[in-house]
């Protein structure tokens, strides 16, 4: 079985770089390649210049932060967090030093005594973040690292990772299948599909120029249609309703009629099937109008948007094409 | 899940049932040790300490549990060594034939005693010309006493799963500080559980004992045995039998303490591994009837 299929990524010196894709997309394959738990068939994996394809992980200046953390059960939090530096036979002074310093700045001073046990999922997250960059590598691997956490932590962790990432100033490399993340955290993105990447680009490209179907679903929601023979994606906050009477100049407009409504506190999402065929999603935010001037399913509308916001897709990439 | 009265009622009678069954012959030898006639009559027609006494001044029971405890220790030491490195190349390595392998680790403890005895007595005598010693006693014992090492072990790492290692790897250990620093210190409960089952197991073996063990030497398993035709020596049996009972008591319990230590892991684990630890004990006693 092939889980990535030649992929050719450059990752630069202290960027947050995310590997977006689906579960089963080689993006979790790819990282452990560059940790050095797998190698690869062919190919070669360079950091910073050297060719360290073949080279075990122990000798490799990348380290990890686990899905499941693999904090060692066994051990303290100020033994696990100073494991790389016993290892790497840093002397006693200095290594409580750096152990201290990374409690401090994951925000766990004072738990070094605490075993990983006696932690809450956060803490352990935190904990083996530590672990990771007291060793200052030259990438820090994340592979999926705020999974296991609920909605308000990982969105406090994804700033504090990026607030730390800032301060260490070490390289990320992010996986993740969630694209709110991705989009927030990075500073490029690579979108993994069947073990090829699809486009790597920045979040705001990658959401404003998807550069084929898959990208601007994934990444996204789903907003393709088809006019003319051509195939193209606009975003649903770029799409407006257009009120009887009002101007409807440059915009590109449809007749369609309102199959959904989805109340969603800030905004509300309705669906809106095309008379000319398929349908778009499109948010308005609840800004307080009246009940009239705001749409109700079966209502029949007008909708539109600027021509410019149209990004004109190619079809989800299929096993025949050749990766770009 | 939630039990109808009458059905906790039945459940609660059928394990006092087992448990009945399983104890009352130990609570007749228990009572047997202090009666005071020579023949094991029942009920005793009154109470002596003085069997305990003999029991303690038999030369050759003394004798006895020394061999006994000489073959355990020393199966029980191969046993580690082997059952550890076995466990953990089918624990962590993928290789050709591996489920084979595992299940020619554990066959032993499922093959009869008298099997396993003829086998190992013909094997050393006829084939290899081996007069019959401690030495054949022990490799007898050796290979039954691998399982339990080797199931303990071998849980163990398939519930840590792989990723403790890559961590360690990934943080610059090789493999040699990986094992000293994070696998072993890990197995450390589960194999000293195994390792006293282990010698559990050796301490109270008797029929493979029978058939690779030399003249003239006696462990304290084979010495009950000829004693029980012995009727000068027959009242002694029940008071070594409890003093037994007792010994063998303590490595069961610290190996269920052992397994029940989940060194650390999630709760969910802990718990898991306090549920094998019965299982491992219902097992060794199961080959202790072996």
């Amino acid at each position: 079985m092939v889980a990535v299929a030649g992929i050719d990524l450059e990752i630069r010196a202290g960027e947050f770089f995310t590997m977006l894709g689906p579960s089963g997309s080689g993006k979790t394959t790819t990282l452990r390649m560059i940790a050095g738990f797998e190698d690869p068939t062919s190919g070669t994996i360079e950091l910073a210049g050297r060719d360290v394809s073949g080279v075990p992980p122990y000798e490799r200046a990348v380290n990890t932060v686990f899905q499941d953390y693999a904090l060692f059960p066994h051990m303290t939090v100020a033994d696990n967090v100073a494991y790389g530096l016993k290892v790497a036979k840093v002397d006693k002074a200095e290594r409580g030093r750096r152990r201290d310093e990374a409690l401090e700045m994951v925000r766990l001073p004072g738990y070094g005594e605490r075993k990983p046990a006696e932690l809450s999922g956060g803490q352990r997250q935190r904990v083996a973040l530590a672990r990771a960059i007291v060793n200052r590598p030259r990438v820090l691997l994340l592979d999926e690292p705020l999974g296991a956490l609920d909605l308000k932590l990982r969105e406090q962790m994804q700033s504090e990772l990026k607030t730390i990432q800032g301060e260490v100033g070490i390289t990320f490399v992010y996986v993740t299948h969630d694209q709110d993340e991705a989009l927030t955290m990075s500073d490029r993105i690579a979108v993994f599909n069947d073990g090829r990447i699809e486009q790597v680009s920045t979040p705001e490209d990658l959401y404003e120029h998807p550069v084929n179907e898959f990208v601007a679903d994934f990444v996204g929601v789903s907003n393709v249609i088809e006019r003319d023979g051509e195939r193209f994606t606009v975003r649903p906050e770029k799409i407006e309703v257009i009120a009887p009477g009002d101007s409807a100049d440059g915009l590109r407009t449809e007749r369609g009629r309102v199959t959904e409504v989805a109340y969603a506190g800030a905004v509300t999402r309705y669906t809106v099937a095309l008379d000319a065929g398929g349908s778009l999603q499109l948010v308005r935010q609840n800004v307080g109008e009246a009940p009239g001037a705001v749409p109700e399913q079966g209502d029949e509308v007008l909708v539109g948007w600027r021509p410019q916001h149209a990004a004109a897709v190619r079809g989800k990439t299929t096993k025949e094409e050749v990766a770009p | 899940m939630r039990l109808s009265k009458r059905a906790k009622i039945i459940l609660r009678a059928c394990v006092g049932l087992a448990l009945t069954f399983i104890y009352i012959p130990l609570l007749v030898i228990l009572v047997e040790a202090f009666n005071s006639s020579r023949i094991l009559k029942w009920p005793p027609p009154s109470f002596t300490f003085h069997w305990f006494g003999q029991a303690v001044e038999s030369e050759s029971a003394r004798e006895a549990l020394v061999t006994s405890i000489e073959a355990g220790a020393v199966a029980m030491l191969i046993a580690v060594v082997l059952g550890t490195l076995i466990s953990l190349a089918v624990g962590r390595r993928h290789f050709f034939g591996r489920d084979t392998i595992s299940f020619l680790v554990v066959l032993p403890i499922a093959l009869p005693g008298i099997v396993t005895g003829v086998a190992f007595s013909n094997t050393f005598t006829q084939v290899l010309g081996i007069s019959l010693s401690l030495m054949t006693v022990i490799i007898g014992h050796a290979t039954f006493c691998i399982v339990v090492v080797y199931n303990n072990v071998v849980a163990r790492l398939r519930r840590s799963s792989g990723s403790f290692e890559e961590a360690s790897a990934d943080l610059g250990a090789d493999p040699w500080q990986t094992f000293r620093w994070v696998t072993f210190p890990s197995l450390r409960s589960a194999l000293g559980a195994g390792a006293l089952l282990a010698f559990a197991l050796s301490f109270d073996e008797i029929i493979v004992t029978n058939f690779t063990i030399g003249a003239g030497e006696e462990t304290l398993p084979i010495w009950i045995y000829h004693n029980l035709f012995r009727p000068k020596e027959l009242p002694i049996v029940p008071a070594v039998a409890v003093i037994l009972i007792l010994l063998s008591i303590i490595p069961v319990y610290l190996a269920h303490r052992l397994s029940s230590d989940d060194g650390g892991l999630t709760p969910g684990r802990g718990a898991a591994a306090r549920a094998s630890a019965p299982a491992a004990i219902a097992e060794a006693e199961a080959t202790a009837a072996h």
